[in-house]
């Protein structure tokens, strides 16, 4: 187990600029989770880390060592990938041993026969050992590819978004065990994804990326709680933040000029009058899509639902984030 | 009764069915015919109206392996009795076996020079195709295009060239000039065909090995070539048929030593007219190894022909 650290680190490739002056701590023990939209440089990230990619400029540190110039054997680094990264031609167990029979390991048999017992046993897959790869679900395919990572004993693992290609159900168990995972071998975890809940629920810090920068690294909760600017607000919520002029409400003052509202910054029967559009029953949630003159607002439905659509409601702003013209946070004392 | 749409109804099999066997029929008859050729006696081979039921013989296998020469009744009554079935066979046509024919001998040279060049054609060319799939290579397609112009003009074209070459680099008719001829006539092939191949297997796998503690060149080995297995396959088949089959350079190059089997066969003349059973056990034995290694891969074969487009 080791801290990350990323200096200036810079990738481009012919005219995209992937990674740009990149700077992050991934400390000892931590499970870091990367954020953002498609394209953002999350994937190219962990392929620089991991030694995939070769670096422009910048410095990778892994446990102290620089490792700018070094094999991604030498790293001591394990990935899982989004897709394909089990062995078509290999049966689970192989798969399994398969970076345990590497060069650089040269486990024993004996060895090798205890660890892969042990993964298998921890991620439920004991069952289909000598199955072979493409005869597993996309489930237990994911679950071997992670299984791969953990034989192993690395410095860092990387994940980049390796439940993606997973049905809803199967996500949460696989979230659970991989906390699980992480706070029984308290390894260093770096992991891409763009599941709100899987940062959330799994992340002891976030980094936010913006077209190859990290615009914001910190706890989950700051970045929910205390977002720097609207892109980094609209990366975690559901509903989604609401993105709103400021002189939409009365009650908003100051030098704002947009304000994000969350559903729990929303005051039900008192303020403005907003119409409902559309009420959409989730389940565990009711959410109201409301117009306020012109602007469309989603909002969570308070305990019992009252409202329906076509009806009138009134709304007004608690506490919401409010934002400069280019979109940068205003905090509370110049607000 | 439910149906799919997309599944052929069972009148259509019925008719793709039958079209296919018969197909195949009609291109097996000559092949059948030259096998059954080959267990005929002469009389028989060259009778009219052609026999379809005979009584078989060795006759044409014993000619192919001896030579033979004729006694006169005389003599042939002085001899012991025949010590083998061959000698049986070649003494009722009043004549007695001078020694083995060359036969072997150019077989063995089509097996060396066959599979000798087909396995340098899938050795280079998978290193090429997987240098020009995964590496940034400067004029990567003007490369690739130059080793596909390779076989654009006949290879015949350049015959005389190369056999004044070889000539003169002391090739002529040895097994290492005939392997590197057709080694360097399939190669383009090889190449194009199994970039192809190579091209489909995602890198991941690949990387997932660098990370895990292999060098390129195990990755390479442990993790490409058993997925490119098909591919390899198919190209083997393709270039072995192409070097087994080759004619006119084994006619300009070859005469002695390093001479194949397809030069030597229509050559095979007995006495008092063309010796049809003996070339046509010639002819049986040659098609037995390209079939033999195709029937081998049989299950790669059949998914890499169809060159991706149903695979996984
Ligand atoms: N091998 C590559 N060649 C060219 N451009 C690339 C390559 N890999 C990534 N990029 C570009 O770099 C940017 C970041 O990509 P990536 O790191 O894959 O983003 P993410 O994983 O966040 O979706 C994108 O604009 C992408 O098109
Ligand atoms: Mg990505």
């Amino acid at each position: 187990m080791a801290e990350v650290i990323l200096k200036n680190l810079c990738k481009s490739f012919s005219r995209t600029k992937a990674v740009v002056d990149m700077d992050m701590t991934i400390p000892d023990g931590s499970f870091v989770v990367l954020l953002g939209p498609t394209g953002a440089g999350k994937t190219t990230t962990l392929r620089l880390i991991s030694g995939l990619e070769t670096i422009d400029s910048g410095e990778v540190t892994i446990d102290g060592r620089v490792v700018n110039e070094e094999t991604p054997a030498q790293r001591d680094v394990a990935m899982v990938f989004q897709q394909y990264s089990l062995y078509p031609h290999l049966s689970v167990r192989d798969n399994l041993a398969f970076p345990l029979r590497s060069p650089i390991l040269k486990t024993s048999n004996q060895e090798i026969e205890r660890k892969v017992a042990e993964v298998a046993e921890k991620l439920h897959i004991t069952s289909k050992l000598d199955n072979r790869a493409t005869e597993l679900s996309g489930g237990e395919m994911q679950r071997v590819s992670i299984g791969r990572a953990l034989v192993r004993d690395p410095a860092v693992f990387l994940m980049d978004e390796p439940l993606s290609s997973l049905d809803a159900r199967l996500r949460a168990d696989l979230r659970i065990e991989l906390k699980r995972i992480h706070s029984e071998l308290g390894a260093t975890l770096l992991y891409v994804t763009h599941d709100q809940i899987e940062a959330m629920t799994m992340a002891t810090h976030v980094g936010v990326l913006q077209e190859g920068r990290l615009v914001q690294f910190g706890t989950p909760r700051d970045i929910y709680e205390d977002p720097e600017s609207i892109y980094v607000a609209s990366r975690l919520g559901l509903p989604r933040i609401n993105i709103l002029p400021a002189a939409l409400f009365t009650s908003t003052s100051g030098m704002a000029d947009t304000i994000g509202l969350r559903p729990e910054h929303v005051e039900y029967g008192v303020g403005q009058d907003a119409s409902v559009k559309r009420v959409e029953h989730l389940g565990d949630q009711t959410r109201l899509h409301l117009d306020m003159q012109g602007y469309n607002i989603t909002v969570l439905s308070p305990a019992g639902n009252p409202y329906s659509a076509g009806t009138t409601v009134k709304i007004q702003p608690v506490n919401p984030l409010c934002f400069d013209q280019s979109g940068n946070r205003i905090t509370g004392r110049d607000a | 009764m439910s149906y799919s749409i997309t599944e052929p109804s069972n009148g259509q099999k019925w008719i793709a069915g039958t079209l296919v066997i018969l197909y195949a029929v009609i291109t097996m008859i000559p092949l059948l015919w030259i096998m059954m050729t080959s267990f005929k006696t002469p009389p028989d081979s060259i009778s009219y109206p052609p026999k379809v039921f005979y009584e078989p013989s060795l006759e044409g296998y014993v000619n192919l392996f001896t030579t033979r020469t004729r006694v006169s009744p005389e003599k042939l009554a002085s001899l012991p009795p025949p010590a083998n079935f061959a000698e049986e066979i070649v003494r009722n046509r009043d004549m007695v076996i001078a020694g083995p024919s060359k036969f072997g001998g150019r077989f063995l040279n089509s097996v060396i020079i066959g599979f000798g060049s087909t396995f340098l054609s899938i050795f280079l060319g998978t290193l090429a195709a997987y240098a020009f799939s995964r590496f940034k290579i400067p004029l990567a397609d003007d490369l690739l295009f130059f080793i596909l112009s390779t076989r654009m003009m006949p290879p015949i074209a350049v015959a005389i060239p190369i056999f004044l070459m070889y000539r003169k680099l002391g090739l002529s008719d040895t097994h290492l000039g005939m392997i590197l001829l057709y080694t360097a006539v399939n190669i383009s092939l090889a190449v194009w065909l199994l970039k192809g191949f190579i091209d489909e297997i995602p890198r991941e796998y690949e990387e997932a090995a660098l990370i895990d503690g292999y060098t390129r060149f195990q990755a390479f080995y442990k993790v490409v070539l058993p997925q490119a297995a098909t591919g390899i396959a198919s190209t083997a088949i393709f270039c072995l048929i192409f070097a087994w089959n080759e004619y006119a350079f084994a006619v300009l190059l070859t005469s002695g030593t390093a001479q194949t089997a397809p030069p030597f066969i229509p050559t095979i003349i007995g006495v008092g007219g063309l010796d049809w059973p003996a070339i046509a056990a010639g002819a049986t034995l040659f098609l037995l190894p390209v079939m033999i290694f195709t029937v081998m891969l049989r299950k790669h074969l059949l998914r890499g022909i169809t060159f991706g487009a149903v695979r996984k």
